[in-house]
């Protein structure tokens, strides 16, 4: 009797829930809010779940459709990541944001089966910017190529723009993320003439001793870091160890934020990074977050990570995914999405700077547009430069574009070798 | 002198302080191993949790302060007061003799004269309960431990070198300190282990538990001595490398790097974990300068592996370890 009560309640709540979950806009995030990586995966998950609870509490959804945010955790660990996405491929997941190079190599395939449209921002694999071949991947405003081709044109502007003779050192986390950049480089160093030393790190990375001895023996005029995790602190502090001039010491965007430099405390100061949008709080949209989410107690987490680099890549990629979601009611003419129409948003995805500014974001990222031959936006990066005493970090350039022709040149290449392999015939899907 | 000699010679420096930092780890392992016959899984775990406690008390930071807002709706997080680190220590020694206490009562005791095998899962259980509890005691974000140790390049030690090769050799100031403080570890839990009651009756469990049992050796107390010891070496071990890279969760992964020194020094022996230690830090060091040109670097983490295999297949009981005899 008992057995029959439980039944029916669960097939009730299951038929009043069923409506419910199904006029509701799933954005799922394949988060790591555990394991080695987790401050990091932390502050990325808070800003990304802060930005849909304002949609939520301010404008009542998208186009009146509520979102409904879910989170598996992966630890930054592929497997679970795989896992993950196999819970939550049947539940008309929008966007995937794998937030792993690792996981997205391995979501690529299954993607493109499922018809589920991935978002990997700065991360994952490069040439997914021919939308010719990876339809259901995108990965603007930028990517891994565009990063180390942005950083050859810094230094190329303070050495007037001639690299000829120099050497320059990429420490890089002994991964596939890690790895990204040596193609580019490689090309970039033949370009412009100068001498290019690879130092892989293992993960996690906290034992540095060899690598910066190494460091110390070539000499190198600048080091670049594609580090992730411990690595990038540890760094940091056997820079300052070995006297490395911080400001000749710069990282990409995932070796660029609060949880990188502060452990090495005053020793940071002067270090750069690459940055691929603004950070802090001076942005109108805070004083919406902070009446709707922020005071209400609705933030994610403990709410401490507000501002910091990595919640503000969260809170523009939650962005970046509100307006490829618009844009898909706007094509399609509905509200209720699927995620076939929501790559069909994010194909003609336009971002300008009158929207970022409307948005409470002025200035904060680039203006781009996505294209089937263009998944990667502009690629235009700003370098920051870590304040110690002020405890901040402060954009000290412009937008930089890369190198678009060689990258795209490159992306080419790469991406139709993976269609041969798949037997794919390059295409557009719309 | 060659350049290629000197800067090995740095490598086979800058491997023996190393080396000391991967014993600092390993012999918490032993200290458990020897008394109790158990393989701490849980070793580098409970690193990462007396380095977590240390900052937490030093910033006066609440423990479970986000599971109490969480509760209760409040914002609390920090006491307001900051308490210095000749305070802090020791504080943080007792909350790791309090972990030793429950972990006898809670584990170990009810684990009495089962097989290995089921003691080493309880301390893979206990790694995964301990990390979740220093998460929540204290936040997963990233934080800077400054216990006053010094930190970078050792002015002397390369005026010195300088003077004698015409190279100044790097080597860093925190590392030379772990050695002296690793140095001085050694020789307490020696003079512990000799010259006192407590220290003989934990020797006595080590040879014997059945003989030690019917003289009077209270088990259960010699087990949480023992995990007291290793919670302090832990914490020793914290605190160095959480100078070197913050205090977060591959924090933990620390042990890892003890295990090949455990394969090379044995098990059961002190002097092996500090040899063992050496022996790994200076060949990983050499390996990648010479091997690094060539294979593209990042060597490190599998040489260690490759050299305790190599060891191993001859001494199978480490270079101190007790020799394995068992007759038929």
């Amino acid at each position: 009797m008992k057995m029959t009560r439980l039944a029916a309640t669960l097939a009730a709540t299951m038929i009043a829930a069923g409506p419910a979950l199904a006029d509701t806009l799933h954005f799922p995030n394949l988060s790591y809010r555990t394991g080695p990586f987790a401050a990091g995966g932390i502050a990325f998950a808070d800003g990304y779940a802060d930005y849909f609870t304002l949609i939520n509490e301010r404008d009542g959804g998208i186009g009146g459709v509520p979102i409904r945010y879910s989170e598996c955790e992966t630890a930054y660990n592929t497997e679970r990541g795989v896992e993950c996405y196999q819970s939550i491929r049947n539940d008309s997941p929008l966007v995937l944001q794998p937030l792993s190079t690792g996981i997205t190599y391995q979501l690529i395939p299954r993607t493109m089966e499922d018809g589920i449209p991935m978002h990997t921002m700065g991360y994952g694999r490069t040439s997914a910017l021919n939308g010719e071949v990876f339809n259901w991947t995108f990965n603007y405003p930028a990517n891994y190529w565009d990063g180390a081709s942005v950083i050859i044109n810094y230094l190329l502007s303070e050495n007037d723009n001639s690299l000829e003779g120099k050497k320059i050192a990429l420490l890089y986390h002994n991964s596939a993320y890690g790895r990204e950049p040596i193609p580019t480089l490689t090309t970039l160093s033949e370009r412009y003439g100068f001498e290019l030393v690879t130092i892989g790190v293992d993960s996690p990375g906290q034992e540095q001793g060899s690598q910066w001895l190494q460091i110390r023996r070539e000499r190198p005029d600048y080091v670049v870091m594609w580090g992730w995790g411990v690595m990038n602190p540890t760094a940091i502090q056997e820079a300052a160890n070995i006297r490395f001039p911080m400001e000749n010491f710069i990282g990409v965007w995932w070796s660029g934020s609060q949880q990188d430099v502060r452990p090495v405390g005053a020793a940071a100061h002067g270090y750069k990074a690459l940055a691929m949008h603004g950070t802090g709080t001076d942005y109108p949209i805070y004083e919406d977050l902070r009446r709707y989410v922020i005071e209400p107690g609705k933030f994610a987490g403990t709410g401490d990570e507000v501002g910091s680099v990595l919640y503000s890549r969260g809170m523009y990629a939650a962005m970046l995914a509100v307006e490829a979601a618009k844009k898909a009611q706007e094509i399609h003419g509905v509200a209720v999405i699927t995620p076939a129409m929501m790559r069909d948003g994010m194909a003609n995805l336009e971002i300008t700077e009158e929207l970022m500014a409307e948005l409470g974001l002025p200035d904060f990222g680039p203006a781009f547009s996505v294209s089937c031959q263009n998944h990667g936006g502009s690629g235009a990066a700003m370098i920051q430069q870590w304040d110690a005493n002020a405890n901040e970090w402060n954009l000290i350039t412009d937008w930089i574009e890369p190198d678009r022709e060689l990258i795209m040149q490159m992306a080419m290449e790469d991406s139709l070798s993976f269609a041969t392999e798949n037997n794919m015939t390059p295409a557009c899907l719309n | 002198m060659p350049d290629t000699l000197l800067f090995a010679m740095e490598a086979t420096l800058n491997g023996l302080t190393a080396g000391v930092m991967y014993a600092l780890v390993a012999l918490g392992f032993v200290l458990i191993f020897k008394a109790s016959g158990i393989f701490n899984f849980a070793q580098g775990v409970m690193a990462l949790f007396a380095a977590l406690t240390l900052v937490g008390l030093q910033s006066g930071q609440i423990p479970f302060s986000h599971l109490i807002n969480a509760a209760f709706g409040t914002r609390v997080h920090h006491f307001g007061w900051n308490m210095p680190t000749f305070l802090a220590i020791p504080a943080t020694v007792l909350v790791m003799i309090g972990l030793a206490v429950l972990v006898e009562r809670f584990i170990l005791k009810h684990l009495v004269n089962q097989e290995p095998i089921i003691l080493f899962m309880a301390t893979i259980g206990l790694a995964y309960f301990l990390e979740g509890v220093g998460d929540i005691m204290w936040g997963a974000e990233v934080k800077a431990l400054d216990v006053g140790l010094p930190k970078g390049m050792s002015d002397t030690v390369d005026t010195l070198t300088y003077n004698w090769f015409g190279y100044g050799f790097y080597i860093d100031r925190l590392e030379l300190w772990a050695a002296g403080i690793a140095a001085i570890l050694v020789a307490s839990l020696t003079v512990f282990s000799q010259y006192t009651k407590q220290g003989r009756a934990l020797r006595a469990v080590a040879d014997d538990h059945q003989a030690a049992l019917s003289v009077g050796i209270s088990l259960r107390f010699i087990w949480v001595l023992t995990w007291s010891i290793a919670g302090i070496v832990a914490l020793v071990a914290g605190i160095m490398w959480g100078s070197k890279s913050g205090v977060q969760f591959s924090l933990s992964l620390i042990a890892l790097k003890a295990l090949p020194v455990l394969i090379l020094g044995g098990f059961t022996s002190i002097p092996g974990a500090i040899v063992g230690g050496l022996i790994i830090g200076v060949g990983e060091k050499l390996f990648d300068f010479f091997m690094s040109p060539i294979i593209g670097g990042a060597t490190e983490n599998w040489f260690a592996y490759m050299l305790a295999l190599v060891f191993l297949l001859f001494r199978p009981q480490g270079l101190f370890g007790e020799r394995i005899i068992e007759r038929v």
